[in-house]
Formats: structure tokens, C-alpha cells, sequence
């Protein structure tokens, strides 16, 4: 088994004044994937980012990033905010230029350049579009070589084409770098595709987690007459007169000759289970934590 | 430095069809119109995700995919090169058949056929024909 990029047991975090943000969340990243951190406005996500990065101290369990604390891995990985904080007055050549002198061992100046592509080098920070400064965080990070990249939200300001072509980048980099990506977004489109590995947080809790391919082998789309699904567990089931719709997840073969069985596509699956908040938990052999965790359920 | 590949991936994400088997199907496309031939590079994993955004794994997929088959080989350090080509049978050398196959498809459609008909028929006889070529 490849080592852990992210190993969280028994996570929590609660804040002053908005009680807890996550809890008890126990999961596995292996290192090498590309993994989409999914969930609706307010899950916990960028909660779990901050954790993984160090940024927050955790209220219970821990968080063990590429084998050691978040602390100790700082300079083996890179964290890009949602609100991409850099420094207004510096320009961008300057914003480049630290990030080399604070990155000495591992700074590549050429990817740098190249994310920053056509940003003007001697324009400040401050005058930059929300997109240009997206741009120039990524720029920053992946200047610096890391072996995670932690990403909140890295698209959401950018336009469809620039949004193609930094993907189209973080995608080179995984593949020639082997560089384990963690990218959080509400809109699941954004990601199909570029992630092999999912983890849905809802409501403070990990609700699925492990490869994609696997997750979504492990349900079926029913669609057959009104009658009980067993031993499948149900996720989401809905009835049109004679007909019943379920998304269940698997429990042994499907009898086809009662249903019609299809596998659902990642949207289909997500949306059942943002719908169904009382569905039980997944988190494949690769996604469970060596030690803890209470929801765990083998495939 | 390697010259450039002799092939470029168009992925449709709403095709239904896997990402995977898109690049499978289009190499095996551009190697049955002499596209591409024995000997020529494909495009490494980094510059297709480059170009389409898609993950690493699903390219590296695509090509074990490719050289199970036996269409390609990997050599390392150097790219994964097309090892024969496909379509058997030289474009002169499938006339005789293509005409075969207009004269029956001619012949069905006079018999009262529809399209899908045709169609229906063709694949049943094509997969009880190739039957048990896929499996191991």
C-alpha cells in the first residue's frame, strides 16, 4: 500500500461561535491522487483544508499529513486559500521573486512563469482581478514543487477557458510529479474528470471516500417495478405509479431479471446522497484510516 | 527532445462514453486511416492531460489498454510507440468486400429493411462472428 498523503482520526473542529464544523472524521488520501473534495456551502471542507495545512489547530483527533504533522510537512506542501491571500503592494514579478527566496530548495522558476503566463509582470498585486490573483497563487504554488497541493475553491473565479488551462496544468504537473492534489469545490463538474479520487463531506462528516471508480461500482441505478430493494441498501428511492427509481449501493448482484440496473454517473450519486442524510457512510479499503474511525464500511 | 505526436485526443465529456475509451477509440481511428503507423510516437500522459484536463491515470489506462492488445509498446524514458497497424486488409484490397456489403445492404433495404433494421442485423451477425475474440 503507497503511503498516506492525508490520514485524519477521530478529526474534529469546533469553532467559538458556530459549534462544530467537523466531527469525527476519520479518512485516508494515498499519496499520488488527485482527489475531489466535494460537498454542499458549509460541509466542513475548507475546515478540513486548513486542518491538513496546519492554518488551525484541531479541537479533537488528529491529522497526519505525508507521514508527519501538518507542522513538520509545511515546506513539502502547498495551501491556496479560497480568498488567495498575497501581498497587495508587491508587484507580480516581486510576488515571484519571494516565492523563489522563501522556496530556495525546491522553487522551479519555470513552471512559475509559465502559470503566470501573460500576467503583467510589473503590475501590484492589488490592481489584479480576482482571477489574475487565482493565477498568481497557483503560480506560487506550484512554483514551489510541493509534493500535496491543498486547493479551496481553485477555480471558482476564473473564466471557463483559463479554468481549462490551469487544470490542464495541475494535470501535467500530477503526471509528471506524481503530486498529490486535494481540490474542494461545490460544483462537482468542475472536477469530473480531472480527480480519481473522492471525498464527499457533508454536515461535518465524511460521507464517501475512495477511488471514484470503486465508489461508483458500488452502486447501481434500480430501475424496476414497486417492491423491496434487499438486500441492497437504499440511498435515494422514488415512485411514478408502477415504477420505482432507487440508487442503491450494492449488496451482491442485482437480480436483472426484476430490475433494469445502470451504473449511476458521480452527479447522480452525489445528489442522492446530499438528499439522503441518514445513508450510511462509505469509505473504500484505500480511503479507511488505520486506526478509529466508527463509519467505516468495507466495498 | 521528441518530435511532436502524430496524434491529438478530443475528449467529449458527454459522450457517455468512457474518457478512456475515447482515447482508445481514437488511436485505434487514426491507425485504421493510416494516421498513424508503426513507429510513431504517441503523446506522453503529461501532454495529452496538458491539452484535455483530464487525469493522468485515465491516459496511462487508455495505453495499457492499447498494448494489451498489442497495438503499442511502452519503452521507457522514450514514449509508447504504435507497434502495427490496424485494419488488416490494405484500403484496395477491402473494396471487393465494401462492394459485397453495399450490394447486400442494397438488397435489404429492397427486402423492406429500415435502417435501424440494417443495423440491428449487421451488429448481431458481427458479434456472433467475433464471438469469444475478446475474452482473456
Amino acid at each position: 500500500m503507497t503511503g498516506a498523503a492525508i490520514e485524519a482520526t477521530g478529526l474534529g473542529m469546533k469553532y467559538r461561535n458556530r459549534g462544530w464544523a467537523l466531527r469525527d472524521c476519520s479518512f485516508r488520501l494515498p499519496a499520488g491522487r488527485v482527489c475531489a473534495l466535494v460537498g454542499p456551502n458549509g460541509a466542513g471542507k475548507s475546515t478540513l483544508l486548513a486542518l491538513a495545512a496546519g492554518f488551525l489547530r484541531p479541537s479533537e483527533g488528529a491529522v497526519r499529513v505525508l507521514g508527519t504533522t501538518p507542522g513538520q510537512a509545511r515546506s513539502r506542501m502547498a495551501f491556496v486559500a479560497q480568498d488567495k491571500p498575497l501581498y497587495p503592494q508587491l508587484t507580480v514579478a516581486a510576488t515571484l521573486w519571494a516565492g523563489a527566496e522563501l522556496n530556495p530548495a525546491t522553487w522551479d522558476q519555470d513552471t512559475a512563469e509559465r502559470i503566470a503566463g501573460e500576467l503583467p509582470r510589473d503590475a501590484r498585486v492589488r490592481d489584479l482581478s480576482g482571477g489574475q490573483r487565482t493565477r498568481l497563487a497557483l503560480a506560487l504554488a506550484l512554483g514551489k514543487r510541493p509534493e500535496l497541493l491543498l486547493l479551496d475553491e481553485p477555480m471558482a473565479d476564473l473564466d471557463p477557458l483559463a479554468r481549462h488551462q490551469l487544470m490542464g496544468s495541475l494535470m501535467a504537473e500530477a503526471a509528471e510529479h506524481a503530486t498529490t492534489i486535494v481540490m474542494s469545490s461545490h460544483i462537482l463538474t468542475e472536477l469530473e474528470g480531472a480527480c480519481d479520487y473522492l471525498l464527499l463531506v457533508d454536515g461535518g462528516r465524511v460521507r464517501l471516500g475512495g477511488e471514484a471508480e470503486d465508489i461508483l461500482a458500488a452502486h447501481a441505478l434500480l430501475t424496476g417495478p414497486v417492491r423491496d430493494t434487499a438486500p441492497h441498501t437504499v440511498v435515494e428511492s422514488r415512485t411514478a405509479g408502477r415504477l420505482q427509481t432507487a440508487l442503491v449501493r450494492r449488496q451482491g448482484p442485482v437480480d436483472t431479471a426484476v430490475w433494469e440496473a445502470a451504473e449511476p454517473s458521480l452527479e447522480e450519486l452525489l445528489l442522492a446522497h446530499l438528499r439522503s442524510p441518514e445513508a450510511p457512510a462509505l469509505l473504500t479499503p484505500s480511503a479507511t484510516a488505520a486506526e478509529g474511525g466508527k463509519e467505516v464500511a468495507a466495498v | 527532445m521528441a518530435e511532436s505526436a502524430a496524434v491529438e485526443y478530443r475528449i467529449d465529456r458527454r459522450s457517455g462514453v468512457a474518457t478512456y475509451l475515447q482515447i482508445v477509440q481514437q488511436t485505434k481511428q487514426a491507425l485504421r486511416l493510416g494516421l498513424l503507423g508503426p513507429g510513431d510516437r504517441l503523446p506522453t500522459a503529461r501532454e495529452v492531460v496538458e491539452a484535455t484536463a483530464i487525469n493522468p491515470n485515465t491516459v496511462l489506462k487508455a495505453y495499457r489498454e492499447l498494448e494489451r492488445e498489442g497495438l503499442v509498446e511502452a519503452r521507457r524514458g522514450l514514449g509508447t510507440f504504435v507497434t502495427r497497424a490496424l485494419g488488416g486488409a490494405a484500403a484496395a484490397d477491402d473494396a471487393p468486400l465494401r462492394a459485397e456489403l453495399a450490394e447486400w445492404t442494397r438488397r435489404a433495404r429492397a427486402a423492406g429493411l429500415e435502417k435501424d433494421d440494417v443495423s440491428a442485423l449487421f451488429t448481431a451477425v458481427l458479434d456472433r462472428t467475433f464471438e469469444g475474440d475478446r475474452a482473456g
